[in-house]
């Protein structure tokens, strides 16, 4: 296997007067857990089910486990599962069947062993027809289906959308197992907290591009942390200090950003202010989230920022 | 979501001041409704305003004075015709408005009551079934209010196709009160199997299984209005056990009479009772059956190549292979009537040779293409559902799982094919055993066995032309429907109306030999087949190069 699962160059895709994708690049590391964030209409979804061959490109290249899959997508399919966000099923099946149609050339007891382990997991009653089903629960099939399979990448868009907090652990936890079995994982979701619990590496799209990728440490550095604090003393020189940021004095009491690079040399600002009750929150990803698409989520009029 | 026990009624007190009841809602659901289904009504009301206007026109061409009508008249005695006419009230004095009455009124009806059925359960168990009832009922509106607006909304279009229908006749110059008569008529048929079809959404769960009921009910209405005209001429006891029958028996532009009508507007009452008694007795979403588990495991016959699409497709091809086998032997049985026809009638031996055996053959050749309509629907219907999985997003998971387009598509095709073909051999097992039945010659069952073979490539071409614009221009594969509509229009008025041989010919049922009665030409048969493979070839080259999830 190489060393890169996924690689797209350049995406672009038109659905008629809407551009989809817009120069849309990814690199997804062999054995790793990459997560693909954006808010909703962004391009996640064309840009896995061009990954799946489902869609072909208007421009670009994309290479999954080195091969094209536009051209050779059974080959591709043979080697990779996948969880839609919204899994339809036949509503005349039951749950055990669906699962076995989606997964109609996967043979041996292995599969039967961990297909009949995930439905103990994931608490699905396979013998319920399948119209019977809540969005979780259907989208509990896609999960077996998927997890059963024993293949070297695995594509999963939204996979937790309707599942409750005790499944989304068990997802979780299945995740860390592939992870640790050296499998990779293209993990699509707008669930920080989910990404940030299992991803190596992000990828954040926004409007058919790539805004941002790399590490979470990586992205991490190029944002700021959130410093709390209470002082009598005067502020004025903790906002002339470098790379401070969104100061608000209430009372006594401090909040302001700083950038990371910049916090070693407030330390000592704050040290002779004699601050009381410090905090310093490292940004989250939602912080790194909302630097995206903050600006856009203002001009929506929601109030997010402070 | 359950059902109260304790009944509520509208306008209970004790609810509190909460400003609604039963019904709250429901005029802001009809616009709602209206918006989804108006363009479906426009076309509908058209097409039929188009057929009646224009049936009326060239009729007028075709059967210039008395003695033309006369000469039409005199063929109607033959039971295949009874089938496809109505009761004849002025057979002795055949005048231009009671052919229209008696030849054209049941394909007017018969529209209205497809779409009444389709309509009614687009916007009941459709609805239900998607989830989308769920979201609507939970907004401020009434326990019934869906339903009644749904209601309302078939009601709105059956009127919208009685104007258009009595439009068309009195804008032909058609008696004025007949042709009123006519378009109410019309009306209240649609209604009494949108109110059938209202009954039927409360019985199963699925729209399709609802849909598929309503439709068997017309079928099963039109079978039992023809034979019942085939017993007597002007409709007898069996006759009036079908709404058809009560539309027809108006004896529009003969000797008006309203009444029969208030016998559709009764049942059309009663049949809604029905459905509200049934739809208070269960919870949202189920059925009057609960549903049962199943297997656990898929069996090794479903991931077979082509097991899910067996599975999928089997079921509707079943329930129809049934009943139109029940059609088919019903249809050749009336070939016992035949003797007394040529008894009654002299005047049919200026139309074909007298020969009883010949009379017979050309008797079940003319079933044959009739009931070819069918299965032809059938192969359409049957690779347009891999539309509905494409559309579903169902067609990614089956492609993920490890097959190629190609695979996919050649199996769908080759399952709904097949059973399609099987359908047409029923066909002719059934008017074989029917005819069989009545002339007590069992040679006849393989010899219509044989000769139903002859509409396979017909067949064949129907589906495939669905093949080919579903794999290349998938928004607009639903127009394979209208060649079958085509078919069905040459086949059944084609010659009532006089259409030239050009407008015929486009007809692939057309295209095939009048078997066993005419000889069988194999050259037109072996270009349909050519046509269909080339066809069904351009359709996977087709899905192969375009977008999965564009349908």
């Amino acid at each position: 296997m190489s060393q890169t699962a996924i690689r797209t160059r350049d995406l672009t895709k038109s659905f008629g007067s809407t551009r989809a994708l817009d120069g849309f690049s990814l690199t997804v590391p062999a054995g790793e857990v990459t997560g693909f964030l954006g808010p909703n209409g962004s391009g996640k979804s064309t840009t896995i089910r061009i990954l799946l061959g489902m869609l072909r490109a208007d421009s670009g290249t994309a290479e999954v486990l080195g091969r094209d899959p536009w051209r050779d997508a059974v080959a591709v399919h043979r080697r990779l599962a996948y969880v839609p966000g919204d899994t339809s099923l036949w509503p005349q099946l039951t749950g055990g069947e669906a699962i076995d149609v989606l997964t109609r050339h996967e043979r041996g007891t292995a599969h039967r062993r961990r297909r009949a382990e995930l439905l103990e997991r994931f608490e699905l009653d396979p013998t319920k027809k399948t119209r019977t089903y809540s969005k979780g629960n259907r989208q509990k099939v896609a999960l077996v289906a998927a997890l059963s399979r024993d293949v070297d990448l695995y594509l999963f868009d939204e996979p937790t959308s309707g599942l409750d907090p005790l499944m989304e652990a068990v997802f979780t936890e299945e995740v860390r197992r592939l992870r640790d079995a050296g499998r990779t994982v293209l993990l699509s979701s707008h669930i920080l907290a989910e990404v940030e619990k299992l991803c190596d590496t992000v990828t954040i799209i926004r409007a058919g591009r790539d805004v941002e990728s790399g590490t979470l440490a990586e992205l991490r550095h190029l944002t700021r942390s959130t410093v709390t604090a209470t002082t009598t003393a005067d502020p004025a020189r903790v906002a002339a200090a470098p790379g401070v940021h969104d100061l608000a004095v209430d009372g006594d009491r401090l909040r302001f950003d700083v950038d990371d690079p910049a916090v070693p040399q407030l330390l000592p600002v704050l040290g002779e202010l004699g601050v009381q009750n410090l905090t310093i929150t490292p940004p989250s990803l939602e912080d790194l989230f909302l630097r995206h698409y903050g600006d856009e989520l203002e001009r929506d009029g929601a109030e997010v920022r402070r | 979501m359950t059902a109260t026990t304790a009944p509520r009624t509208v306008g209970t007190a004790g609810h509190g001041d909460d400003g609604g009841g039963e019904l709250t809602g429901t005029g802001a659901l009809l616009r709602l409704f209206l918006r989804l289904s108006r363009r479906q009504v426009v076309v509908w009301a058209l097409a039929l305003l188009l057929l009646v206007a224009s049936s009326v026109v060239a009729l007028e061409e075709t059967y210039p004075d008395a003695a033309a009508l006369q000469a039409r008249a005199a063929l109607l005695g033959n039971p295949a015709a009874v089938m496809m006419t109505g009761p004849a009230f002025a057979l002795e004095n055949y005048t231009f408005g009671a052919m229209v009455a008696n030849e054209l009124a049941l394909w007017v009806l018969l529209p209205a009551a497809i779409m009444s059925v389709l309509l009614a359960v687009r916007h009941t168990r459709a609805e239900e079934e998607s989830g989308r009832l769920e979201m609507l009922r939970a907004l401020p509106v009434g326990r019934y209010a869906p339903a009644v607006a749904a209601l309302l909304t078939v009601t709105i279009a059956n009127a919208v196709v009685g104007v258009a229908v009595g439009g068309a006749l009195v804008g032909t110059g058609m008696a004025t009160a007949d042709s009123l008569a006519f378009g109410l008529a019309t009306a209240l048929t649609g209604l009494v199997f949108g109110a059938l079809a209202a009954v039927a959404a409360q019985l199963t769960e699925h729209a399709r299984a609802a849909s598929g009921l309503g439709l068997g009910a017309i079928a099963v209405a039109f079978l039992v209005r023809g034979v019942g005209d085939v017993l007597d001429r002007e409709g007898s006891w069996l006759s009036w056990l079908s709404p058809f029958a009560w539309a027809q028996q108006t004896r529009l532009y003969v000797d008006l009479r309203w009444w029969p009508l208030a016998v559709s507007a009764a049942v059309t009452l009663v049949l809604l009772v029905v459905a509200a008694s049934f739809a208070r007795r269960r919870d949202l979403g189920a059925g009057l059956r609960p549903t049962r588990p199943g297997p656990a495991e898929a069996a090794h016959s479903l991931l077979a190549p082509t097991g899910l699409t067996r599975r999928l497709v089997s079921g509707t091809f079943l329930a129809w292979a049934v009943a139109l086998f029940f059609f088919a032997v019903a249809f050749g049985t009336l070939a016992n009537s035949l003797e007394d026809m040529i008894a009654d009638i002299p005047a049919v031996g200026e139309w074909v040779d007298l020969d009883l055996e010949n009379l017979t053959r050309s008797f079940a050749a003319l079933m044959l293409s009739f009931l070819a309509v069918g299965p032809a629907a059938l192969a359409v219907s049957g690779v347009l559902q891999l539309r509905g999985e494409e559309r579903a997003g169902r067609l990614e998971g089956v492609l993920v799982s490890g097959s190629t387009r190609a695979a996919v598509l050649g199996r769908w095709v080759a399952v709904v094919l097949v059973e399609a073909a099987a359908v047409q051999a029923v066909l002719g097992l059934g008017v074989g055993l029917g005819v069989a039945a009545a002339t007590g010659e069992a040679g006849w069952v393989a010899e219509m066995l044989l000769g139903s073979l002859a509409y396979l490539p017909a067949v064949l071409l129907f589906g495939s032309v669905a093949v080919a614009l579903y794999g290349v221009v998938p928004r607009v594969a639903s127009l394979a429907w209208a060649l079958v509509v085509w078919a069905a229009v040459v086949v059944f008025l084609g010659e009532l109306l006089g259409l030239p041989a050009w407008a015929r010919d486009v007809s692939p049922l057309a295209q095939t030999p009048l078997v066993p009665d005419a000889s069988p030409a194999v050259a037109p048969l072996v270009v349909m087949s050519v046509l269909a493979a080339a066809l069904t070839l351009l359709g996977v080259v087709g899905l192969r190069r375009r977008d999965v999830g564009a349908a």
